[in-house]
């Protein structure tokens, strides 16, 4: 093994990492801005509200992610009306591509992950919060939320590992990630040894830090519940 | 109605092909799962600090990332090994081989996990019972912790399969000819992506659907006898 190469080339993991991490971070904020709203929704007891919601999440967290990027990066293009119009310009970019098929993927698990949460509120805490006749809007904002937010933290730190490693998929429609450059690099020097596990420390790095961030954060918010 | 345009029997080829792959997987990834899950849980210091290794780095790394070292690392390392060894053949890796390997890897790590909380839930006091009859250390695994484990796996074990199936269709990446790479195929030819890759979405949905309904199935088979609250 050589890893000089490696060396010669760490530019090409750099900018791939750059890319990794923004692909992944963009579509983890817009993924959970979306996902709270239509978590909250899901829980309605209206069919015509909770039905399409119960239907999308199904859809997305039951076929692969290679599959959605597919469909969306290849797919879109197959319609003639989106193809004439404006949304043009964002489906023939891969990046817009990959970067919408990660949002709404992580969207679907993270929408049934804070539902999960939102159903596991223990009852006397609403019954405590209407007794005190607060609104139905306010019981989410002050009771409800909080405390789910709090309960789905360890999946939702596993999502974003998740999401991370999904991210590597980004590399098979031509984006340059860390996979993406691994790729590159094996294929102008036939290393697949150097170049994949080089991609595979930079994976694992990203994982143990957001690990020890999540742990940290589980701290904190877990502050009331520790004992001495 | 759907059409095709000849595609079809294409579409089903590679949907026999991934579920071929998911089963043989899933076998290599039992194994591996319950082999770790029992180093992890020996007392050789050496044994625990293997399997914690191996579960540790495959959980770390993109399934993609390790598929790609093993296809084409794998490549290499035969071809260089091969003429040692007075084979002198240029060697070409069967993509269902280093799929179905991959995969079994992966999940192995993840298997043990389950393996490994199924098998502490399992009452210290029956294997005792067990050793106390004079049962061999392999006849207490094979009679009394296997049997009692798998209610405590299953969940994990379900969720571990669903996620298996899915991360099957990585291998169209290496080139093997499942339903994602059929579907690949026949979008090129007749310029309908969304039509073929939305059949391969809606065969997934059915192999999870299946799985889910099997799974419930199996689960409450062996918690019978246990009360639920």
């Amino acid at each position: 093994m050589d890893f000089s190469i490696i060396f010669d080339n760490i530019g090409i993991y750099f900018e791939g990492l750059k890319n990794t991490l923004a692909l992944v971070s963009i579509s983890l904020v817009i993924g959970l801005i979306f996902a709270i709203p239509l978590a909250v929704l899901r829980t309605s007891k209206n069919i015509f509200i909770s039905g399409p919601i119960r239907v999308y999440v199904y859809f997305f967290r039951g076929t692969p992610l290679l599959v959605q990027m597919f469909l969306i990066y290849y797919g879109m293009g197959q319609f003639e009306p989106i193809k004439a119009s404006f949304l043009w310009v964002f489906f023939k970019e891969a990046y817009f591509c990959a970067l919408f098929a990660f949002t709404i993927n992580t969207c679907a698990y993270t929408t049934e992950i804070i539902r999960g949460a939102i159903e596991n509120t223990p009852h006397g805490e609403i019954e405590a919060a209407k007794a005190a006749g607060m609104s139905k809007l306010l019981r989410f904002r002050r009771i409800i939320l909080p405390s789910a937010f709090r309960r789905a933290l360890p999946s939702y730190g596993n999502e974003i590992i998740f999401m991370l490693h999904g991210s590597s998929l980004a590399s098979v429609i031509t984006i340059i990630d860390i996979t993406g450059a691994a790729r590159i690099v094996n294929s102008r020097y036939y290393s697949p040894y150097e170049a994949f596990l080089t991609a595979a420390a930079f994976y694992m790095s990203i994982t143990f830090i957001i690990v020890w961030l999540v742990k940290k954060l589980e701290f904190r918010w877990f502050a009331h519940l520790r004992r001495e | 109605m759907l059409n095709l345009q000849g595609y079809g029997p294409a579409i089903v080829q590679g949907t026999v092909l991934t579920i071929e792959l998911c089963l043989v997987s899933l076998v290599i990834a039992m194994l591996l799962g319950i082999v770790t899950a029992l180093a992890k849980l020996s007392r050789s210091r050496v044994l625990n600090l293997l399997a914690q290794t191996y579960t540790t780095v495959i959980r770390g790394i993109p399934d993609l990332v390790l598929m790609l070292l093993i296809f084409y690392g794998g490549q290499v390392f035969i071809n260089q090994v091969g003429p040692m060894l007075g084979y002198d053949a240029y060697v070409d890796i069967n993509p269902f081989i280093a799929g179905v390997l991959t995969i079994g890897f992966i999940f192995g790590a993840y298997m043990a996990e389950t393996f490994r909380g199924a098998i502490l839930a399992v009452p210290h006091g029956q294997l005792e019972a067990g050793y106390a009859y004079g049962m061999s250390r392999f006849l207490v695994f094979a009679r009394i912790l296997l049997p009692q484990m798998v209610r405590h796996a299953i969940p994990g074990f379900g969720n571990n399969w669903l996620v298996l199936m899915k991360t099957t269709a990585l291998v169209s990446i290496i080139g093997l000819k499942d339903m994602v790479r059929m579907a690949g195929l026949a979008s090129g030819a007749t310029r309908m992506p969304f039509t073929f890759y939305m059949v391969v979405a809606v065969n997934y949905l059915i192999l999870t659907s299946i799985s889910i309904v099997l799974l419930n199935w199996l689960n409450t088979r062996y918690s019978a006898g246990f009360i639920k609250d």
